[in-house]
């Protein structure tokens, strides 16, 4: 099946920074009430506003094998930079989920990220990819970031 | 019962009212529907009921005087002692709702809705007891109830087989117990509910026993004077009838007592701007213009049950399940989560692939034309007794094959191999 790249499968077992650790600027806990997958998702950062970097994105997540891997890749993907990339990133993500396949994904912006790409031909699954996502989101929003004025969108 | 096989030549001519199960899926895969305690396809005998009264007589019945409107009347109250037929009901006892999940709360707004003085009002001190395998539709209007007068929700455990504990009945039972809300049949264990013994221990208390029958009715022959309950519920579209319509069933000095739901048009006797007085019951209940088509085609639907036998379409399907359960216990990597043989059981069978997410499962198996449902099948609280998140369901109808079965255990076998999960195999 052309959904479960070895790539997914991968991040689904391995989940890049697993584990709550302590000192974040946020903590949400998001779930997705169809299926009951959960996600516990903290940030820290350094420094305030848009230009603050995530030092660490911590979690811990229960769900299907792309509910999984996609928090895995956002991990990878998003410890590290500045929020303002990091919703670059989140927004490169979404409109290649949300494209029906019209989008393959860039991997210069999303990394892994584009092992998701097939899980925008199955409608139902969108959701649980983007699970994290929105809770990253979230919990920008709840560390005083924002997000609304970080650069969405410059990636299209 | 015996569990016992529709003949093929017969399943076949079965299988021809549903051109549905002809399509294809994902690039020509035959469809394999196995999620039939989600909804069920549609015979064409009821398509075409709906079809022939929509071109032929379509009006608002109870209203006018008009030629129309006499035979819209004439086969919607048909359709109404079609149901009271199949449950071994009054005519007078059977509501006609938008469907189950509206009969459930116009069951639980009554015991709110009661004038003062009622009996059936409940208040702080009063106990709803429900159980831990209770839909949502179930569950929910309870909870609200109790939210709005202070009553108290208890609950009936689970066994890890998957029954209700009734051990627990004696002590949950009490003087304080107003009402008892349970399901027949479980929508993700299929286990049928011991409702003789439970509505033995509400009489003893002087409880309303609910019940819910949406995933008996389409499966199982019902009858409410065998059962004894006081109100039952279930829903069109999970038996071959149309959505938008659903039942709720109750006991005539019951529902005379029972305060209207919704209101407005035809559930009235009197109006005056000072103050209204309403019809009785079923009419009471039954605020608006129906679902006058959709009504129509639930009655052709329990025509065309009948015209089966719903004790063959229940062997029929206690046949499949069987057989999936067998499939099943050959797999020890697969957790079954509901009772592991079909006795007092229905036609849904839940399940869990160790290691592997239900939504994961569900994909493999829709990726070789098997539709079933995955998550949690509106009974969060029952998954969270078993320690699970999800669950990948089959449930099955009179219409599916044991080649469907076969296909969907084929497809199943794939999981582990993608998933990388240890099947115990030599």
């Amino acid at each position: 099946m052309d959904l479960y790249q070895e790539l997914i499968l991968d991040h689904s077992k391995r989940q890049v920074g697993h584990g709550l650790r302590e000192g974040q600027l946020a903590e949400v806990h998001h779930v997705n009430p169809t299926c009951g997958d959960e996600v516990t998702l903290r940030v820290h950062l350094d420094g305030t506003g848009r230009d603050a970097k995530i030092t660490d994105i911590s979690y811990e997540a229960m769900g299907c094998s792309i509910s999984m891997a996609s928090t895995s890749i956002l991990a990878e993907e998003i410890t590290g930079v500045d929020v303002d990339d990091a919703m670059v990133v989140h927004e490169a993500m979404r409109q290649m989920l949300t494209s029906r396949g019209q989008d393959p994904g860039d991997e210069d912006v999303i990394g892994d990220g584009v092992a998701l790409a097939g899980v925008a031909q199955y409608p139902a699954r969108v959701k649980c990819a983007l699970l994290g996502w929105m809770a990253l989101t979230d919990a920008l929003a709840q560390a005083g970031v924002d997000i609304a004025t970080a650069s969405q969108g410059e990636t299209a | 019962m015996t569990p016992q096989l529709i003949p093929e030549g017969e399943l076949a001519a079965i299988r021809g009212q549903f051109p549905i199960l002809e399509r294809t899926v994902r690039g020509g895969t035959p469809l394999v529907y196995l999620d039939s305690g989600a909804t069920s396809q549609k015979p064409l005998a009821v398509l075409d009921a709906e079809r022939d009264f929509l071109l032929t007589a379509n009006s608002a019945p109870h209203r006018g005087a008009h030629a129309l409107s006499e035979e819209a009347t004439e086969a919607y109250e048909g359709a109404r002692a079609a149901i009271a037929d199949l449950i071994g009901a009054q005519e007078r006892e059977v509501v006609f709702t938008k469907n189950a999940t509206e009969a459930l709360n116009l069951a639980a707004y009554a015991f709110s809705n009661a004038e003062v003085g009622s009996p059936l009002r409940v208040g702080e001190g009063d106990e709803i007891l429900i159980t831990e395998a209770e839909h949502h539709a179930n569950l929910i209007p309870w909870q609200e109830l109790c939210r709005r007068t202070g009553a108290t929700l208890r609950w009936i455990g689970v066994t890890d087989e998957g029954r209700l504990d009734l051990d627990q009945l004696d002590e949950m039972v009490t003087d304080r117990t107003k009402v008892l809300a349970f399901t027949h049949a479980s929508n993700v264990l299929g286990a049928v509910s011991d409702v003789p013994r439970i509505v033995a221990a509400a009489k003893a208390v002087g409880a309303i026993t609910v019940l819910d029958a949406c995933q008996s009715v389409p499966h199982l022959p019902v009858d409410v004077t065998e059962l004894g309950v006081d109100l039952l519920a279930f829903s069109g579209h999970k038996m071959y009838g149309p959505s938008g319509i659903g039942v709720l069933w109750g006991r005539y000095d019951l529902l005379e007592q029972m305060p209207a739901f919704l209101t407005g048009g035809s559930m009235i006797e009197i109006v005056r701007m000072e103050g209204s007085t309403y019809a009785p019951p079923p009419t009471r209940f039954e605020a608006g213009v129906p679902m006058t088509s959709q009504a129509i085609g639930l009655g052709a639907a329990v025509r065309w049950m009948q015209d089966i036998g719903v004790e063959r379409i229940a062997a029929h399907e206690q046949a499949l399940t069987a057989q999936l359960l067998e499939a099943i216990a050959q797999r020890p990597w697969v957790r079954l989560i509901g009772p592991a043989d079909v006795v007092h059981r229905g036609a849904a069978v839940s399940f869990v692939v160790e290691g592997v997410h239900a939504h994961d499962v569900g994909q493999v198996l829709d990726d070789q034309g098997v539709a079933v449902r995955v998550g949690h099948h509106c009974a969060w609280p029952l998954h969270r007794a078993f320690g699970v998140a999800a669950t990948t369901r089959a449930s099955l109808a009179v219409y599916n094959t044991p080649a469907e079965i076969d296909t969907l255990v084929a497809a199943l076998d794939r999981v582990p191999a993608i998933f990388g999960v240890e099947t115990g195999a030599a």
